[in-house]
């Protein structure tokens, strides 16, 4: 055995061009990049300010960034299929040779799900929900750094795959006996299977952090019902993660052992059963769906309320509403695949609970009209998000409510209207909520807010874009074309393939508009500078601090008396009022052990996938050993002294009082 | 934080507040990673249920369990519950050389529970009976393995506990860890009553 196991220069496709150009031009950015980073002295700011940062506003910034640059590459993989499918029509064999493509759409929904979506989520999460509760960190910041670096590890692992080896050709669901040793041979699946578990692990101590943090460290006087939506939203998600991403931990590991060791869990022959992995996979996976919605229900939440300044209606029933999702979330997975052939009575209960969960929805539907029947509602760019976001997901929300009757799924099923439809409730529901609350919460973070009218082109590109390249997926399904083909031979389907290519081509240019807004908002920083810390008149109390906050959050604790506690310290007038005295304030420092911890993980699982067994073991002892030592490391806080708090503080309140607003 | 507390801004008593509830929220942290590993073993028990007819022509549990054997294995590991109860009664007391000894004890009947389960595991591969023959020795030895596992992180986590704790003493910081420690062990002595029941006990009648 050598050396570097499987691994050798045969690895690197070199006779695949539109990879290679791929990692010339990824070659040639990163190049760039480091050039100014090194032309600017930044290198020291990066390691020592966010790198190593336990501050969870700066982790909350690296998710989200870490989610835009695997937006662009999940949408890469998204158009080059659009093209391929309105290229390849007529038994014409388009650009991308099968085995390629196959990679294509398998990176696709990974990247979308685990390394776009979770990152934006948690990112958001993490910028927002300490402050929402008027705390000052999170309740372990060392391990939120880790949870981070761990996502970033996969995501690493995922893209390393491109250049090294191969991808898996198994759909983002790697369901054997296909992604078993027999039909799947290569790196591909092992690239999957520790992308996934090593970021898997990072998303699993987050919602054991968070969870903690909202039970444990909420400002005194808020009681649970009256924590912001947003935040009740995201402790549902969490007591989601924490309950699913278990499953998704054994059952990789179970696909593991089948592939490294030959046992028997999946396989064709010896007893093994390969609809159990489906199971397990969707026992995980639909949790996983609700995890990516329910905080943009709470983003939603916030906007609307806070745009036509009044309270959220029902507020009550809305975190009910959630809890009902989170807890039927768990009971339909099997919706997945009736085609299974469980007996009638089995698909009747899940189909049922599956409908059930469209009342819940429905009421949070209604509360937000409700919220805004007889408000002014201001057009800003959050509230175009979420309103595009109301009709679209109510569509993808019936036709949900279509494929969960079983006998109509045996015809949908795996048809480009079972696309359509996830793609509706994903894009529509999860991904709208994100940019909703990038744009609402951008001031919060950044310290300015974004430009309106090139957000506004983008929101209306992607609005349109969506519909024109998956409402033809609805059609597609109903002329029978199935998922994951490569090339076409039927007329009929030729003209929706060509509209819905068109369609992603729109989106592209929403994606661009996103980017020239954030290029737009940059240069115009003075003018768009928000120095009040509260720009839309918020809720809650993250808009009390400065923008960006105080990097310890609060100088002095609030005392908690309202849902909107916020409007309510404004209303009684303690806003922005100076305390008797201020404290010295306890806060964690920085450390390096998180990104050490995590990439000796990521080296391991490198290791593991290219079989090299001596790295596998040089990375799991120097990850667990970065630990140990971080456990007796005795250094690991300091107090804000009183007149630095005093300092920072005078800024943010004579921004508030000297002719400044009320 | 209860850096608010605003009686004294003086940093001793501060700090103390701090600890406290610092400490309180680690171990509620803990019990939450817990659960999330509670999951893990039933899914892997759900597994079980669901292969471990399926012997591919080759034994089943019938054939190869020895249910002497598992059950002063068994002993063993229940045993090494109530000592680790000794071991934390005699850390909040502050009772060093005690907790120390308690500890050694919890530590050896474990390494006792894992020798007879490399043992048990060794016996059966020798005898052509390894993970690989059949879909039920896979979960079988997926589901003991796993409780095995975690069983010898925990003699590794209980190793350094001692070290800890011998070089400084029983200070706040240390009685949280071994508090940590303890719930992962009960629990994983819980989660071996069930593998007991399910696999050993039911698979042998």
């Amino acid at each position: 055995m050598s050396l570097l196991g499987k691994l050798s220069i045969e690895a690197v496709p070199y006779h695949e061009p539109i990879i290679m150009v791929t990692l010339a031009v990824v070659a040639v950015v990163g190049v760039v990049i480091a050039m100014l980073i090194t032309k600017y002295k930044q290198w020291g700011t990066l390691w020592f300010d966010w790198i190593t940062s336990v501050d969870h506003k700066r982790l909350g910034i690296m998710y989200i960034v870490l989610a835009m640059i695997m937006l662009l590459r999940g949408f890469a993989d998204a158009i080059m299929m659009r093209t391929q499918l309105a290229m390849a029509t007529n038994g014409a064999p388009g650009y991308l040779p099968p085995e390629h493509y196959d990679q294509i759409f398998t990176a696709h929904g990974v990247i979308m799900i685990i390394f776009m979506a979770m990152p934006f989520m948690i990112g958001l999460m993490n910028i927002i929900l300490p402050l929402q509760i008027g705390a000052r960190d999170v309740a372990f910041p060392f391990l939120n750094n880790l949870s981070f670096w761990l996502t970033a590890g996969g995501a690493i692992l995922v893209n390393v795959s491109l250049g090294l080896g191969e991808f898996a050709k198994t759909g983002w669901v790697a369901y054997p006996p296909l992604a078993g040793l027999e039909f799947s041979p290569g790196v591909g699946v092992d690239y999957y299977i520790w992308a996934l578990q090593i970021s898997g692990l990072g998303t699993l101590l987050t919602a054991v952090n968070f969870l903690v943090t909202v039970f444990k460290m909420r400002a005194p006087g808020m009681k649970l019902m009256q924590m912001p939506i947003f935040t009740w939203t995201c402790t549902w998600a969490n007591i989601l993660i924490a309950a699913s991403f278990p499953i998704l931990t054994a059952v990789l590991a179970m696909l593991t052992l089948d592939r490294y060791m030959d046992f028997h869990f999946f396989t064709n022959e010896a007893g093994g059963n390969s609809m159990m992995y489906i199971n397990l996979f969707w026992a995980w996976g639909h949790p996983e769906v609700y995890i990516l919605v329910l905080p943009a229900f709470g983003i939603f939440s916030e906007v609307i309320s806070t745009f036509t300044a009044k309270r959220l209606f029902g507020y009550k029933s809305m975190v009910y509403a959630s809890g009902a999702i989170a807890i039927l979330g768990f009971i339909v997975w099997l919706h997945h695949f009736f085609t299974m052939g469980s007996s009638a009575n089995v698909n009747a209960f899940f189909g049922i609970m599956t409908m059930v969960i469209a009342v819940p929805t429905g009421v949070k539907l209604f509360n937000w009209l409700f919220t805004m029947y007889r408000g002014r509602l201001i057009l800003s760019v959050p509230v175009l998000w979420t309103l595009g976001f109301m009709v679209t997901f109510t569509i993808g929300g019936m036709t949900g409510v279509l494929l969960a009757i079983p006998g109509a799924d045996y015809v949908l099923h795996n048809s480009l209207f079972l696309i359509a439809h996830f793609h509706n409730t994903i894009i529509g529901g999860a991904v709208f909520g994100y940019l909703a609350g990038f744009a609402f919460w951008f001031p919060k973070a950044m310290g300015f807010k974004l430009d309106e009218k090139t957000g506004k082109a983008a929101f209306w590109c992607w609005q349109i874009g969506f519909l024109l390249a998956f409402m033809p997926l609805y059609v597609l399904g109903f002329l029978g074309m199935t998922r994951r083909l490569n090339h076409t031979d039927n007329p009929d389907w030729n003209i929706w393939l060509y509209i819905a290519a068109f369609g992603a081509f729109v989106i592209a240019i929403g994606i661009f508009f996103q980017l020239l807004q954030l290029f737009v908002s940059f240069k115009n920083k003075e003018k768009l500078n928000d120095t009040t810390g509260d720009p839309w008149n918020g809720h809650t109390l993250e808009w009390s601090t400065a923008s960006p906050p105080q990097f310890y959050n609060f100088a002095k604790i609030p005392h908690i008396k309202d849902i909107d506690a916020w409007t309510d310290m404004k209303e009684r007038g303690d806003s922005y009022q100076r305390p008797e005295k201020y404290t010295p304030i306890h806060m964690p420092k920085n450390t390096s052990a998180g990104v050490f911890m995590s990439m000796s993980f990521t080296l391991m699982g490198f290791a593991l996938i290219w079989h090299i067994w001596w790295l596998a073991v040089v990375g799991l002892v120097a990850g667990i050993g970065v630990f140990i030592k971080r456990c007796y490391t005795s250094d690991v806080d300091y107090y804000v002294q009183v007149d630095e708090v005093e300092r920072v503080e005078a800024t943010h309140l004579s921004a508030n009082t000297v002719g400044g607003r009320s | 934080m209860s850096t608010i507390a605003t009686s004294s801004a003086a940093s001793m008593p501060h700090e103390h507040a701090h600890e406290e509830h610092h400490e309180n929220n680690t171990v509620f942290g803990f019990w939450l990673y817990l659960m999330t590993d509670c999951l893990l073993f039933a899914s892997f028990f759900a597994t079980y249920a669901v292969l471990f007819m399926n012997t591919a022509g080759g034994v089943s549990g019938k054939d190869i369990f020895e249910l002497n054997f598992v059950a002063v294995e068994t002993a063993a590991l229940l045993l090494s519950s109530i000592t680790f109860g000794f071991a934390m009664i005699c850390a909040h007391r502050q009772n060093k050389s005690g907790s120390l000894a308690w500890l050694a004890v919890t530590w050896a009947l474990g390494a006792c529970f894992i020798g007879m389960e490399v043992y048990e595991f060794h016996h059966l591969i020798e005898h052509g009976n390894g993970p690989q023959q059949s879909a039920f020795l896979t979960a079988f030895f997926s589901l003991v393995g796993l409780h095995g596992l975690h069983v010898t992180a925990g003699l590794i986590w209980m190793t350094i506990m001692f070290i800890e704790v011998t070089r400084r003493g029983l200070g706040e910081q240390t009685v949280t860890r071994l508090s940590c420690l303890s719930l992962f062990w009960h629990f994983l002595d819980i989660v071996w009553i069930c593998v007991f029941t399910v696999v050993y006990l039911m698979g042998a009648m």
